[in-house]
């Protein structure tokens, strides 16, 4: 049977078939599918959110430990979270098949940066498997899970963007039941003291050895041969690009464990073509390896370092294809993502963006979107969990600097807090920050989709789970003041702001309203409309960055179809020129 | 190697439903035996930015992706996203635009100027289908059909009739919105003349 599934979806489905039975992720965009489409198999799999990345590492690798096949999976910034454990398990080796999947994101579409976590496969010295499609992703999670055991090693198991969400079809298996062995105590494997440590390492190293053999005659690293004059080694979702953007008679080699390269059946493929390419995106991971074992190509120097790929682009910039210039004489103008109509955080942010004093630091969430114009608030942004550190790290250097006249807020999420905003949280109170930590609670993990959190009551199975509280885990750390506001009643987010300024003890901000697309509960929806005898043309309303409001005929104008009724623009009208209908 | 392959850019703003619609699409094209592939953008760009779906169909289909100059048909759910995506089609290509424009956070807080012109400059440029179908959604009763509405039109010049796309969408879409939708479809179909 087949059907038309994404590369996540495939890969959760591969997950299923090869018998895994513990998977964990924390959430990320282009990776979230794969935990996502695990709950339909919880009769035989546990799947679960945990509260960030190194969490999912650990918890998939003691499963592992535990005797079981298991798998993790985030998104390729959330490795540079969990990449402590990962180098360890590397040298401990697995009980269990442990595979960590890893999705990078060429061309940014939502991420703060494009690494390329192939060289984690390298650093870490762990072998990776490549799919090009949604089948491979399938067929391949089976095929890393028995690396894993045959290596006795965890499995980088690399995606990115356009394998994870493209749909294609798969043909579907059933699930391989795999006998767990009785536990037994393992210390000297899996204790990881330095005395253990100096015998993994050279075990690692023979073990490379055997796998860089190993690479060279797998199934799933194959030479195509068409003809011989152009060859190109490929992986990844590169391999589809190049089988189109290539003309007929070129020869394909195409790699699926691309760590450790194949060496040799690289320099095989080269002496059958009169001309060999490397197509591959972002680094030149393949073809920095493939010149220093001698063998000649050409790369980057006409694919380039940045973004993604796809034919025409590999056209154009191999064989100097150019699409015609179009010229329509008209330009659309940027439309860059924006705050809901009705998100909560638009009054927390219309509120900040009028105090002269502030510095806020954001963090990664849809409330990144509050540093666009009209708002613009938040001046600087890093990783997950840094809103509340990069404030305390701003506040110490004015301070050092004897700069009084500012005050410093870290903002982030309710889901970003429990990742890894409470060491920070932390932070603040034991060294003595002059920082009002704020959190964004709206109830989920908004921008990749709605995923529960421990702070949501609900488990990824549907399980109903002990809420932790915010309140309470601020309280427990030690702010003494924990002001808890609606940020969609400006007055109260006003004072509430005032508040935490003036506070002489530790404070803390928590806006809590629930995201406005949760579809499980009931929200107060309605329309505001604008009375144009009562406007005044200010234009006040639009600085709160509304998509639904706009001028027209020179006066301000609520879209209906988008308007959900919250009042905000209302709350700022100096003229109560706008109405919400029916109240 | 691509010369029987059919490309397809749905495009628009994130909530449009431009996600619903290449499902609708991929399911239909795969149950007539077409190797289908599909790729769309989550994330970020869904929040209100511009979002774009590609569809691929033919004997064999390699690439998800398609790059400048690729495309057979476009269909913009709102204009201006028609010229920026513009550039993808092939020459001769046809384009199936939504006469409805949904301002960018950018011109609704006054900070750039909605283009004016846009259907024309398409007009000049490609071969276009155009019709509002906002309003014929409003006539059915909900706004979000729009999306079915502008794929009916898109079924109807793509002439794919060997499909029974009323199954199909009746297997995709949820029962309680079954009706609406089949309507929507039927509304697109008859909006557009080929």
């Amino acid at each position: 049977m087949k059907e038309l599934l994404t590369g996540n979806e495939a890969v959760a489905r591969g997950t299923y078939e090869a018998g895994a039975r513990v998977c964990s992720a924390y959430p990320g965009t282009p990776s979230t599918e794969i935990l996502e489409n695990m709950p339909q198999f919880k009769d035989s799999v546990y799947s679960e959110w945990a509260p960030n990345e190194k969490v999912a590492l650990e918890v998939a690798y003691g499963a592992s430990i535990s005797g079981v096949r298991s798998m993790c999976a985030m998104k390729h910034v959330g490795l540079n979270v969990a990449a402590d454990p990962l180098f360890t398990a590397s040298y401990n080796g697995v009980g269990g098949g442990f595979v960590v999947i890893t999705a990078d994101d060429p061309a940014m579409h939502s991420s703060q940066n494009e690494q390329d976590n192939r060289h984690y496969a390298k650093a870490a010295k762990i072998p990776m498997v490549e799919p090009s499609d949604s089948q491979e992703c399938k067929d391949f999670m089976r095929i890393a899970f028995e690396i894993s055991e045959q290596f006795n090693t965890p499995v980088l198991f690399r995606m990115t963007t356009r394998v994870c969400h493209s749909k294609s079809a798969v043909e579907l298996g059933p699930r391989q039941e795999i006998a767990v062995p009785e536990y037994k105590p393992n210390l000297d494997k899996f204790m990881s003291s330095p005395a253990a440590a100096r015998i993994h390492h050279k075990e690692v190293e023979e073990r490379t050895l055997r796998l860089e053999e190993f690479s060279n005659h797998c199934e799933i690293n194959r030479m195509e041969m068409n003809g011989p004059e152009i060859g190109v080694v490929t992986a990844s979702i590169c391999y589809q690009y190049s089988k189109e953007a290539f003309p007929e008679g070129t020869s394909f080699l195409k790699l699926g464990l691309t760590n450790p390269l194949p060496i040799e059946l690289i320099r095989e493929f080269a002496s059958k073509v009169k001309k060999l390419y490397v197509v591959e995106e972002l680094d030149p991971y393949m073809e920095e390896a493939i010149k220093a074992a001698g063998i000649e190509c050409i790369g980057k120097e006409l694919t380039g370092l940045l973004y993604e790929l796809n034919p025409q682009l590999l056209e154009e910039r191999i064989f100097g294809k150019k699409p015609a210039p179009v010229e329509l004489g008209v330009n659309p103008v940027s439309r860059p993502p924006a705050l809901c109509p009705g998100c909560p955080h638009r009054g927390f942010f219309y509120t900040m963006s009028k105090q002269k004093k502030t510095v806020v630091t954001g963090d990664i969430g849809c409330y990144t979107l509050g540093y666009m114009p009209p708002l613009k608030v938040q001046e600087a942004l890093v990783c997950m969990g840094g809103g509340f550190t990069l404030a305390m790290g701003m506040a110490k250097g004015f301070e050092a600097s004897g700069i009084k006249d500012k005050k410093v807020f870290g903002i982030m999420g309710d889901s970003t807090f429990f990742h890894s905003g409470m060491t920070g949280s932390a932070e603040i109170i034991y060294n003595k920050g002059a920082v009002v930590p704020v959190i964004l609670d709206n109830s989920i993990t908004g921008m990749t989709g709605h995923q529960d959190n421990p702070g949501t009551g609900l488990t990824l199975q549907g399980d109903v789970a002990d809420v932790i509280k915010i309140e309470d885990v601020l309280a427990a750390i030690g702010f003494k003041k924990i002001i808890i506001v609606d940020p969609q009643d400006l007055k109260a987010m006003d004072q509430a702001v005032k508040d935490a300024n003036e506070s002489t003890v530790p404070a803390a901000i928590i806006t809590r309203r629930p995201c406005i697309l949760i579809k499980n509960i009931k929200h107060d929806i309605g329309k505001c409309q604008v009375d144009p005898e009562k406007c005044k043309s200010c234009k006040m309303c639009l600085k709160v960055g509304c998509p639904a409001i706009g001028m027209k005929d020179n006066k301000a104008f609520i879209d209906q179809t988008q308007c959900v009724g919250c009042t905000v623009c209302a709350q700022v009208c100096p003229f109560d020129a706008i109405e919400r209908l029916g109240d | 190697m691509a010369d029987k392959v059919t490309s397809a850019i749905l495009v628009g703003v994130g909530g449009q439903g431009t996600i619903l619609v290449s499902k609708i699409l991929t399911y239909g094209l795969s149950s007539a035996g077409y190797d289908v592939k599909m790729s769309e953008v989550h994330g970020m760009s869904q929040r209100g930015g511009s979002v774009s779906t590609e569809v691929r169909w033919g004997d064999k289909v390699y690439s998800p992706l398609i790059g400048k100059g690729a495309a057979d048909i476009m269909v913009a759910f709102e204009k201006m996203e028609a010229l920026r995506y513009a550039e993808q089609l092939k020459p001769g290509a046809i384009a199936v635009i939504n006469d409805y424009s949904i301002e960018s956070s950018t011109t609704a807080a006054g900070l750039e100027k909605y283009p004016e012109g846009v259907l024309e400059a398409m007009q000049n440029y490609t071969r276009c289908f155009i019709f509002n179908a906002e309003a014929i959604a409003v006539k059915l009763g909900n706004p979000k059909c729009m999306n079915v509405v502008l794929f009916g039109a898109m079924a109807k010049v793509l002439g794919l009739v060997a499909i029974d796309w009323e199954k199909i969408i009746s297997d995709v879409v949820p029962a309680k919105l079954r009706d609406l939708n089949l309507q929507a479809y039927r509304a697109g179909r008859d909006a557009v003349q080929i």
